[in-house]
C-alpha cells in the first residue's frame, strides 16, 4: 500500500494577529492580519465585524501586496526642478513641516481662503474639515463632489439618509431588489453577501444598467437603459403605481410630508411654499373636522387631494395631490419614455406590476410591539418587501439628483422606507431633513477660525456662500448659484478655478490622497498644464504653492512643491468615526479603529498626526493649549481618544467615560484605543428589536438617537416628498427675495430647481451636435481596484493590467469594427486612441472602460514601458470639467447644477476606426524619471518563501 | 503547444539514433554490415550520441535537471518515466553490442543477442516516447493511434537516411539499405499525410460549451480571459501557429523529409558513388530540416483543450 | 506514488461552485494568493511584478462569459476555476517522479516540490489548465484545497476552510466531503443539478459547479392594460373620499 508523503497540515500561522480595519477601497471592512517574523503572512476578513462578517475582496486580500509597494513615499520631498518633472530632493520633517507652517501663516495672518484644503478619498474627514474651520479657510472639501453627492444630497434632502453609509436594503428579507447605476462602486462586500443571500432565498434581483458586469450579470433581470434617462424609467414606474393606486397612502399620511398644504399662488413669492400657521406649523386639511390642522399632529385624518382654502384666502393643495398631478400625465407614462430610455413600455409596466406585488401582496408583518414618536403603541411592523439601491450611474450626470429623489419618491410611495424588507437607514441616519448644518465661510478673518464647518446645508438662497456681490467665495464656488446644494463640494473645479482665477487665485493648493493630474480629474491633459502654467507676468506658477500628501508615488506626486509621505493603512492610527462617514449597519451603530499593525519602515508619518502637528504650529485653536503647547502631542491616536466635538461626543463611541462604560456620550478615556483593540478594533450596539424600523418616527430609536447625540430631538422626522427648499431656489430664480441669481443662470436655476422630481436631458447632450456625437461613454471600476491603488499592485495588475473600450457587438457591427481594432474616440474635449472589446451585454449607444487603469509612463514605480502606460487608457481627457459655452459666452462647471455633483457620465462621443498603421494608444506622456529615493521595483516577486523555508528549516534543524 | 527546442532536439535526435541502433543491429546482425571497427564506431557513436545528445536535450527544459534520476521511479503509471527506464536500460545492450563490434569486431552470438535486445528496446523506447504526447487525451491532435505509429516510423526512416550516408562513407553500402531507406521514407510519408488528414479532421469533444457546461444556456464566448497579459498556461499551451503559416511549413516539412531524401536515395542508385555520397549527405541535411520542421509543427499545431477557457 | 490509491479514499473533499451567485470580484483568487504564497507551496512567485508581461502563479483564476443569445437576451456569467481534484487524474498519473499524488485520505491532488523535476507533463495532462507552473522556483504547483489550513490545529475550527471559500463574499464556494451524502456539498450538487466540467475528459472532477438559475420574470402575468388617460382633477378621485389617520 503506497503512503503518502508526510506534509506538515498545522504549520503556525501567525505569531501575532491584529485586528484592524481595511482601506483597500472605501467599505471599511474589518480585517484580522496575521503576523510573522514581523511581516504580515495573511489578511483575513473579520467574522465579527459588522460590514463584512467575516468576508473579504479582491482588493483587500491584496493588502499585502499594497503595503509592501515599491511605489511607497520614503521621505518629505522638495521640488528641485520645474514642476511635473518629478525633482526632488529629500528633506527631514523637521524642514519639510517648517516649510508648511511658514506658506500656511503667512495665509493665514493675511486672507486665510487663499488656502485651498482638499483631501480626496479622505477618511478622516471630521478631522481635515475641524482643521479647516480653526484655520479660518472656507476651501475645504473631500472628494464626495466628484463622487456621490447627488446620491447623498437628494437622500438627506428627501428621505433624511440616504443609500451605503446612510442606509441598506433589507438583506435578511428584502423580497425585491432593484439596483440602479450600480457597479462596484461602495459598500461593496455587503452587497456581494446580500445579493448572495437574497438569490439564494429565491428573490428577484433587478439591475438597471446601461451595462451587464458584476452585479449586473447575476440579476435575475437586467435593464440594460441608456445613460442619464434612469429619472424617466422611475417617473414612469410611478405613472404606473399611482395609475393602479398602487401606493401606500397610510404611510404617505404617517411618515411624509404628503399631507402638508402648498400654496398656489402663481407668480407670487409664497407660490409652492408649504401654508404655515402663524407658529410655522405646516398645516393639512382634516376631511372629518373640516378644518386646518397642524400637518404634524398624530391622529389627524389629513387629505391627501383637493383643493382648499386658508383662512387668509390663498388657495393650498396637498403636496400629494401636485405629486400625483405632476407624474400621472401623459409625459411619464411607458410608452412616452420607452424610447428615450431604451427599454420597452410593456417591460416598465411589467417592473411596475411586480413593484406593486411585492410592495402590496407579499407584505411581511413581525409581531413586534414598538412605540411611535407621539407615544402610541403598535403590536406589529408591517413589511413592503421592496428594496432599492442606487450609486455613481445615477449620481454622475447632471440630473442625478433629480433621478435620486424620483428613486427616494418610488420607494417612499410603496411605502418600503424604513420597513422590515425594504430600505433601511443605519444610525446616526435617518437626520432632520435636511441636516441642521448651515455651511460656514460666509465670514472669514485673518487668523480666526471659521464660524462652524465649511460644508453643510443650506435650505434657501441666504445660505449661500457669498460675498455681497454675489461672487462665490469658495474657490470651487461650491454654494454658489453654479451649485447650491454642494455638500461636499467641487473638488474637480479647484484646479481650474484657480489656474483661472475665478472667483480669485489661491497661494496653496493642500491635497491629500487624490491624483488630481491624472485618473481623479477631467480633462487630464488640460489640467496637468494648468498644474504647470506660469504667469507670464511675473514668471510664477498661477498656482503658486502645492503641498501634496499620499502614500505613494502617484502621478500627482510629480506637480507638487512639497510632498509629505503619508504610511499605509497598516502602519496607521485611524478612527471611522460616526462623526464622519460611518460603518454602522441597519441594526445599530458602529465605529472602528484603525491600529498601527507594522512599523513604518521608511521616514513616513501619518497625514493626520501631520496636520495636527501643522496645527499646533500655526497655533489653530483647537489644536493649542492655552499656554501655546501642542494639545495632541500624541498625533492622531491622542485627537481620537481626547478630542471632544460637543460635550461627551468624541471621535469614537464606544467605552467612553473614565472607567470605559459609556457608549456614546461620556467623558473622554485614555484607554479607550485598548478597549478597541480588545474588542477586534470596532464597537457596534444593536438595537433593541423596537427600535429597528421606523426610526423617523420611532420614540425608542429617536430617544436613543438622541442620547447618543444623532439627532437634537426626538422629533418625528418628516419625509419631505416635496421640497419646499428646492421651491425656494425656484422662487429666487424667478425674481423673488433678496438673493437672487445671475441672469445667466436664472433660467437654469428655474427649471433644475424643482420640488418635485424633474427629468431633463444631461447638459452636455443638451449643448453639443448629438448627430456629431452620438455615442454615450461611461467608466466603471472594477471589482479588483480602488482608483489608480489597485492598479500598481503586484497582484491586481496581473488580472487587470490594460483596459480597452468595450463596444456593444451590435454597435460594432454598424461601425465596422472588431476585437482588437483600435479606434479614435472624439469627445468635443479632445479625443483618445484606443482598442476594442466588443461585448453583448451592453446598452447599444453606449461605450465604457475600466476606471483608473492607465497610468503615467514612469508613475508609481512601474517600469515605463509596462502595460498600463503603452496600453492602458483613461477616459478623462475627454471629459471638461467645463460645458461649452453657453448663450452668454460663459462656460460654467460641467456637474449638477443642485449638488455641483461631478457629471463624469454625461459624456458623449463619437467612434472612429483608425486608418492602419496608427495603432498606438494615445495621448502618451513624457516617461517621468525615476523618484529620488525609490528603489528599482524587482522583477521577482517571490513574498513568502521567507515563512515556508523558515518552517522548514525549523522542523528539519541541519 | 509551445513547441519548445529541447524537446523538439530531444525526439527528433533521439528517434534519429534509435533508427539507426535498430537497422545497424539488424544489418549487422544478419551479416549486411561487416563487423569492422571504424564502421562500427561511427555506426555506433552516432547512433548513441544522437541519443544521448537527444536525452541530454530533454534535460534542458527542466525545472531540476540535477532530479532527473527521478523519473526512472513511476514506470508504473507513467509513459514518461517508462520512456526514461527503457532508454537507460537500452543502453546497457546497446554498449555492449558495441563493444563487440568496434573492440572484438564480433556482431553476433552473445553480442548479436545484445544486438537484438537493443533494437526490442529502442523501439519500446521511441514508442514509450510517442505515448507520452498519444496519451494524452487533453490533446486532441497527438492523443491518437497514428502517432506511436509516426513516431517510429520516422525514427526507422531517419536512422535509414543516415544509414546511407554511413555505408557510403565506408563503401559498405548494399541496396539492401537503399530498398529499407526508400521504403520507410515512402511509409513515413504515408503515415504523415494520415497523421495530418486525422489531426484536420479529428472529432472536437471539448468545447467552451462542455468545458464550462454552459452550452445549455447556448453558445458560449469569452467576455474577460482572467488576466490580461499572458500566464503560463498560455505561454505553454496557448502557442497556435496560423492556419496559412501552417500550411507552408507542412509543405516545407514533406519538401525535406520525403520529397528530397528521397529524390535523392534514388538518384543516388544512378549515378557514380562519389556523387552517391554527396547525395546521401545531402539527403542527411534534408531530412534535419524536415525532422525539426516536422517536430515543429507537431507541437505548434496540436491544442490542448484547457485553451478553450480562453476562448481559443 | 503517482499511482492512484487502490481504494476511493474515504473523503473525497472538494468544492461547489455556485456560478448563480459568482459577481466576478476575483476574492477567490487573491485571498488563494495571499495564503498560498506564505504557506506549504510557498512562494507563488510572480514574474515581472512590476514590469511588461507581469504573470505569476495562482490557483484560482476567474473568466467571464457571455451566453446564449445577443444583446439583452445574452447572460453573463463569472466563472472561478482551480483544481477540481479528480478522482481519476491523469495530471497524477503522467507524473514520472512521484512528485505528484493524490491523498488516499481525502483525495486531495497534491505535488510533492521536492520531488518535483519541472517536466511539466502534468500541465499537459490537465484538460482544465488547473496546474501552474513556477518558472522561477522550478517546480509545478497547484490548488492543495489549502490542505495546510483545513486542517490546521493552530486555527480555531470555524476557519479551517480553503482561503477562497473563507474569502468569497457572495458565498459562491461550498467547501465539504462528497463522499458524504448528507454534506452540504452533496445536498447543494443535488438540489442544484451540479455539474462536473468536461465530463467527456472521463476525469471525474470532485469539485461539482452549480449552473445559473433562470432569471425570474413575470412574463406569465397578464400585460397591463394602457393607463386610462383621464384629464384634470377627475384622476384623482379615487383618493378624495380616503379617511387615513396619521
Amino acid at each position: 500500500m503506497a503512503r503518502d508523503p508526510a506534509i506538515e497540515t498545522s504549520p503556525v500561522v501567525s505569531d501575532e494577529v491584529k485586528y484592524t480595519t481595511c482601506y483597500m477601497c472605501a467599505c471599511r471592512c474589518g480585517i484580522k492580519v496575521h503576523l510573522k517574523d514581523g511581516l504580515v503572512r495573511y489578511i483575513e476578513g473579520n467574522r465579527n465585524h459588522p460590514v463584512n462578517k467575516g468576508v473579504i475582496c479582491g482588493k483587500g486580500s491584496s493588502g499585502i501586496m499594497q503595503h509592501y509597494s515599491p511605489a511607497r513615499l520614503r521621505k518629505p520631498l522638495k521640488r528641485v526642478g520645474p514642476r511635473g518633472e518629478n525633482a526632488f530632493v529629500e528633506i527631514e520633517w523637521e524642514e519639510a513641516l517648517s516649510i508648511a507652517t511658514g506658506w500656511l501663516k503667512t495665509i493665514r495672518d493675511t486672507d486665510p481662503k487663499k488656502l485651498a484644503f482638499f483631501t480626496g478619498r479622505d477618511q478622516s474627514q471630521s478631522l481635515t474639515g475641524w482643521w479647516a474651520t480653526q484655520f479660518g479657510t472656507p476651501n475645504f472639501a473631500a472628494h464626495g463632489g466628484f463622487c456621490s453627492v447627488n446620491m447623498a444630497a437628494a437622500g438627506l434632502y428627501t428621505i433624511g439618509g440616504s443609500f451605503w453609509e446612510f442606509g441598506e436594503p433589507d438583506w435578511e428579507r428584502s423580497k425585491y431588489l432593484m439596483l440602479f447605476g450600480v457597479a462596484e462602486d461602495h459598500d461593496s462586500n455587503p452587497i456581494k453577501t446580500g445579493l448572495g443571500k437574497m438569490k439564494g432565498r429565491g428573490a428577484k434581483v433587478v439591475s438597471v444598467n446601461p451595462i451587464r458586469t458584476g452585479y449586473s450579470a447575476v440579476a435575475d433581470e437586467w435593464l440594460g437603459i441608456r445613460p442619464g434617462t434612469d429619472g424617466l424609467f422611475v417617473m414612469a414606474l410611478i405613472h404606473e403605481l399611482l395609475h393602479a393606486d398602487k401606493v401606500d397612502l397610510d404611510y404617505l399620511v404617517r411618515y411624509t410630508n404628503a399631507p402638508w398644504l402648498v400654496v398656489q399662488n402663481p407668480g407670487g413669492a409664497d407660490h409652492g411654499l408649504f401654508a404655515r400657521d402663524a407658529s410655522g406649523a405646516p398645516l393639512a386639511w382634516d376631511v372629518t373636522k373640516g378644518e386646518m390642522v397642524d400637518a404634524r399632529l398624530p391622529e389627524i385624518h389629513p387629505a391627501v387631494v383637493g383643493e382648499f382654502t386658508l383662512p387668509d384666502g390663498r388657495v393650498a393643495v396637498p403636496s400629494f395631490q401636485l405629486l400625483a398631478d405632476r407624474y400621472m400625465a401623459g409625459e411619464y407614462a411607458p410608452d412616452a419614455v420607452a424610447d428615450r430610455c431604451g427599454i420597452p413600455a410593456d417591460t416598465i409596466r411589467r417592473i411596475a406590476r411586480e413593484l406593486a406585488e411585492v410592495a402590496f401582496e407579499q407584505t411581511i408583518t413581525l409581531d413586534v410591539e414598538w412605540t411611535d414618536w407621539a407615544g402610541r403603541k403598535h403590536d406589529k411592523i408591517i413589511g413592503r418587501p421592496v428594496a432599492m439601491h442606487a450609486m455613481r450611474g445615477i449620481s454622475a450626470h447632471s440630473n442625478g439628483f433629480h433621478t435620486c429623489r424620483a428613486i427616494h419618491v418610488l420607494q417612499v410611495l410603496l411605502g418600503s422606507v424604513e420597513v422590515p424588507g425594504g430600505f433601511r437607514f443605519k444610525p446616526p441616519f435617518p437626520k432632520p431633513i435636511p441636516p441642521g448644518i448651515k455651511p460656514a465661510g460666509k465670514t472669514y478673518t485673518p487668523n480666526t477660525p471659521l464660524t462652524g464647518a465649511p460644508l453643510g446645508f443650506p435650505t434657501g438662497p441666504e445660505d449661500l456662500v457669498l460675498e455681497a456681490d454675489g461672487t462665490p467665495i469658495r474657490i470651487d464656488k461650491a454654494y454658489s448659484w453654479e451649485a447650491p446644494l454642494s455638500s461636499h463640494g467641487l473638488m474637480h473645479m479647484v484646479i481650474t478655478n484657480a489656474h483661472n482665477a475665478d472667483p480669485y487665485p489661491v497661494d496653496l493648493l493642500f491635497m491629500y490622497m487624490a491624483n488630481m493630474s491624472w485618473n481623479s480629474t477631467m480633462n487630464t491633459k488640460g489640467v496637468m498644464e494648468m498644474l504647470t502654467a506660469k504667469d507670464p507676468a511675473t514668471g510664477e506658477y498661477k498656482i503658486p504653492r502645492i503641498i501634496y500628501s499620499d502614500a505613494y508615488q502617484s502621478e500627482m506626486v510629480a506637480y507638487a512643491d512639497l510632498i509629505l509621505p503619508d504610511t499605509t493603512y497598516l502602519e496607521r492610527w485611524d478612527c471611522i468615526s460616526l462623526l464622519d462617514r460611518p460603518i454602522c449597519e441597519a441594526d445599530g451603530p458602529a465605529d472602528a479603529i484603525r491600529q498601527p499593525v507594522v512599523e513604518p519602515d521608511r521616514d513616513v508619518r501619518s497625514f493626520q498626526s501631520v496636520i495636527l502637528d501643522l496645527g499646533a504650529r500655526l497655533g489653530l485653536p483647537g489644536m493649542t493649549n492655552p499656554d501655546g503647547t501642542a494639545k495632541y502631542p500624541g498625533g492622531y491616536a491622542d485627537y481620537i481618544v481626547n478630542h471632544e466635538r460637543a460635550p461627551g461626543i468624541g471621535p469614537l463611541a464606544g467605552w467612553r467615560g473614565e472607567a470605559g462604560d459609556q457608549h456614546g456620550r461620556g467623558a473622554a478615556n485614555p484607554n479607550q484605543l485598548k478597549a478597541y483593540i480588545d474588542h477586534q478594533a470596532f464597537w457596534h450596539h444593536e438595537l433593541a428589536p423596537d427600535q429597528k424600523f421606523y426610526k423617523f418616527a420611532n420614540k425608542g430609536y429617536l430617544d436613543f438617537a438622541v442620547q447618543m447625540g444623532f439627532v437634537g430631538h426626538a422629533d418625528q422626522i418628516v419625509i419631505q416628498l416635496y421640497s419646499e427648499t428646492m421651491q425656494k431656489f425656484k422662487l429666487a430664480a424667478q425674481g423673488h427675495g433678496a438673493v437672487q441669481p445671475p441672469d445667466h443662470l436664472r433660467a437654469r436655476v428655474e427649471t433644475s430647481f424643482d420640488p418635485l422630481p424633474v427629468w431633463y436631458v444631461p447638459f452636455e447632450e443638451s449643448m453639443i451636435d448629438t448627430t456629431a456625437y452620438p455615442i454615450h461613454a461611461l467608466t466603471q471600476r472594477p471589482m479588483i481596484m480602488y482608483h489608480s491603488w489597485g492598479s500598481q499592485n503586484a497582484w491586481l495588475r496581473q488580472i487587470l493590467g490594460r483596459n480597452k473600450l468595450y463596444v456593444a457587438t451590435s454597435k460594432a457591427r454598424e461601425l465596422g469594427v472588431e476585437d482588437g481594432d483600435w479606434v479614435k474616440v472624439s469627445s468635443h474635449n479632445g479625443e483618445i486612441k484606443v482598442q476594442v472589446k466588443t461585448m453583448e451585454g451592453l446598452n447599444h449607444d453606449t461605450v465604457w472602460t475600466w476606471n483608473a487603469i492607465g497610468k503615467r509612463s514612469g508613475a508609481w514605480n512601474l517600469a515605463p514601458d509596462a502595460p498600463e502606460a503603452k496600453q492602458g487608457f483613461l477616459l478623462n481627457h475627454l471629459i471638461s470639467e467645463l460645458l461649452p459655452r453657453d448663450a452668454s459666452g460663459k462656460r460654467i462647471t460641467n456637474s449638477d447644477p443642485i449638488t455641483g455633483q461631478a457629471a463624469w457620465f454625461d459624456l458623449r462621443v463619437r467612434i472612429e476606426k483608425v486608418k492602419p498603421g496608427e495603432e498606438v494608444c494615445e495621448p502618451q506622456f513624457p516617461t517621468l524619471p525615476r523618484l529620488v529615493g525609490l528603489e528599482p521595483a524587482p522583477t521577482v516577486n517571490s513574498y513568502g518563501a521567507s515563512f515556508h523555508q523558515k518552517a522548514r528549516d525549523e522542523r528539519s534543524p541541519a | 503547444m509551445h513547441p519548445a527546442y529541447s524537446v523538439i532536439f530531444f525526439t527528433t535526435a533521439s528517434g534519429a539514433g534509435y533508427g539507426l541502433l535498430v537497422l545497424a543491429a539488424i544489418f549487422a546482425i544478419s551479416g549486411l554490415m561487416p563487423a569492422t571497427a571504424w564502421l562500427g564506431f561511427v555506426t555506433n557513436g552516432l547512433a548513441l550520441g544522437l541519443i544521448a545528445g537527444g536525452l541530454l536535450s530533454s534535460t534542458f527544459h527542466l525545472g531540476h535537471p540535477e532530479r532527473a534520476w527521478r523519473a526512472l521511479t513511476q514506470w508504473r503509471s507513467s509513459w514518461l518515466s517508462r520512456e526514461g527506464v527503457l532508454a537507460v536500460a537500452t543502453f546497457v545492450p546497446a554498449g555492449l553490442f558495441a563493444i563487440g563490434w568496434v573492440f572484438l569486431g564480433t556482431t553476433t552470438g552473445f553480442f548479436g543477442w545484445m544486438g537484438a535486445a537493443a533494437a526490442v528496446l529502442a523501439v519500446a523506447t521511441v514508442i514509450s516516447t510517442s505515448m507520452i504526447y498519444a496519451s494524452l487525451i487533453t490533446i486532441r491532435q497527438w492523443n491518437n493511434g497514428i502517432v506511436p505509429v509516426a513516431y517510429l516510423v520516422l525514427g526507422l526512416m531517419s536512422g535509414a537516411v543516415l544509414l546511407e550516408a554511413v555505408t557510403r562513407l565506408f563503401g559498405v553500402h548494399g541496396s539492401h539499405v537503399d530498398v529499407v531507406a526508400i521504403v520507410l521514407i515512402v511509409v513515413g510519408w504515408l503515415v504523415k499525410l494520415a497523421y495530418w488528414h486525422s489531426a484536420d479532421t479529428g472529432l472536437v469533444k471539448t468545447t467552451l460549451a462542455t468545458a464550462t457546461g454552459l452550452g445549455r444556456f447556448g453558445s458560449v464566448r469569452l467576455l474577460e480571459q482572467p488576466h490580461t497579459e499572458e500566464n503560463f498556461l498560455m505561454q505553454e499551451m496557448g502557442f497556435v501557429v496560423a492556419r496559412k503559416h501552417a500550411r507552408r511549413l507542412r509543405a516545407i516539412a514533406q519538401a525535406t523529409l520525403f520529397v528530397v531524401p528521397l529524390a535523392a536515395t534514388i538518384a543516388s542508385l544512378f549515378v557514380a558513388p562519389m556523387v552517391a555520397m554527396v547525395l546521401a549527405l545531402v539527403a542527411v541535411v534534408s531530412l534535419a530540416v524536415g525532422l525539426l520542421t516536422e517536430r515543429w509543427l507537431f507541437f505548434a499545431e496540436a491544442k490542448h483543450d484547457c485553451m478553450v477557457y480562453y476562448g481559443r | 506514488m503517482t499511482s492512484l490509491p487502490k481504494h476511493p479514499p474515504a473523503k473525497r473533499l472538494g468544492l461547489a461552485i455556485d456560478l448563480d451567485t459568482c459577481v466576478g470580484c476575483h476574492a477567490c483568487a487573491t485571498n488563494c494568493k495571499e495564503w498560498n504564497t506564505g504557506g506549504i507551496s510557498a512562494p507563488l512567485t510572480d514574474v515581472n511584478a512590476y514590469q511588461a508581461e507581469q504573470r505569476g502563479v495562482w490557483f484560482n483564476r476567474v473568466y467571464t462569459y457571455e451566453v446564449g443569445g445577443e444583446g439583452p437576451d445574452a447572460r453573463t456569467v463569472h466563472f472561478p476555476k482551480n483544481c477540481l481534484h479528480c478522482e481519476q487524474p491523469a495530471c497524477v498519473t503522467v507524473c514520472p517522479t512521484g512528485a505528484s499524488y493524490k491523498r488516499s485520505e481525502d483525495g486531495i491532488v497534491l505535488v510533492d516540490h521536492d520531488k518535483c523535476i519541472g517536466c511539466k507533463l502534468c500541465s499537459w495532462a490537465c484538460p482544465y489548465g488547473n496546474r501552474e507552473y513556477d518558472e522561477h522556483v522550478g517546480v509545478m504547483k497547484k490548488c492543495t484545497l489549502c490542505v495546510d489550513k483545513i486542517y490546521n490545529q493552530n486555527l480555531p475550527e470555524v476557519d479551517r476552510v480553503p482561503a477562497c471559500v473563507a474569502a468569497c463574499p457572495a458565498k459562491a464556494r461550498h467547501f465539504g466531503d462528497f463522499a458524504d451524502p448528507n454534506s452540504t456539498v452533496s445536498k447543494l450538487t443535488r438540489d442544484r443539478g451540479g455539474y462536473d466540467l468536461a465530463p467527456e475528459t472521463g476525469y471525474l472532477p470532485t469539485s461539482k459547479y452549480l449552473p445559473p438559475r433562470p432569471g425570474k420574470r413575470s412574463e406569465a402575468m397578464p400585460a397591463a392594460a394602457p393607463a386610462p388617460a383621464i384629464a384634470g382633477a377627475g384622476r384623482f378621485l379615487k383618493w378624495v373620499d380616503r379617511v387615513l389617520t396619521r
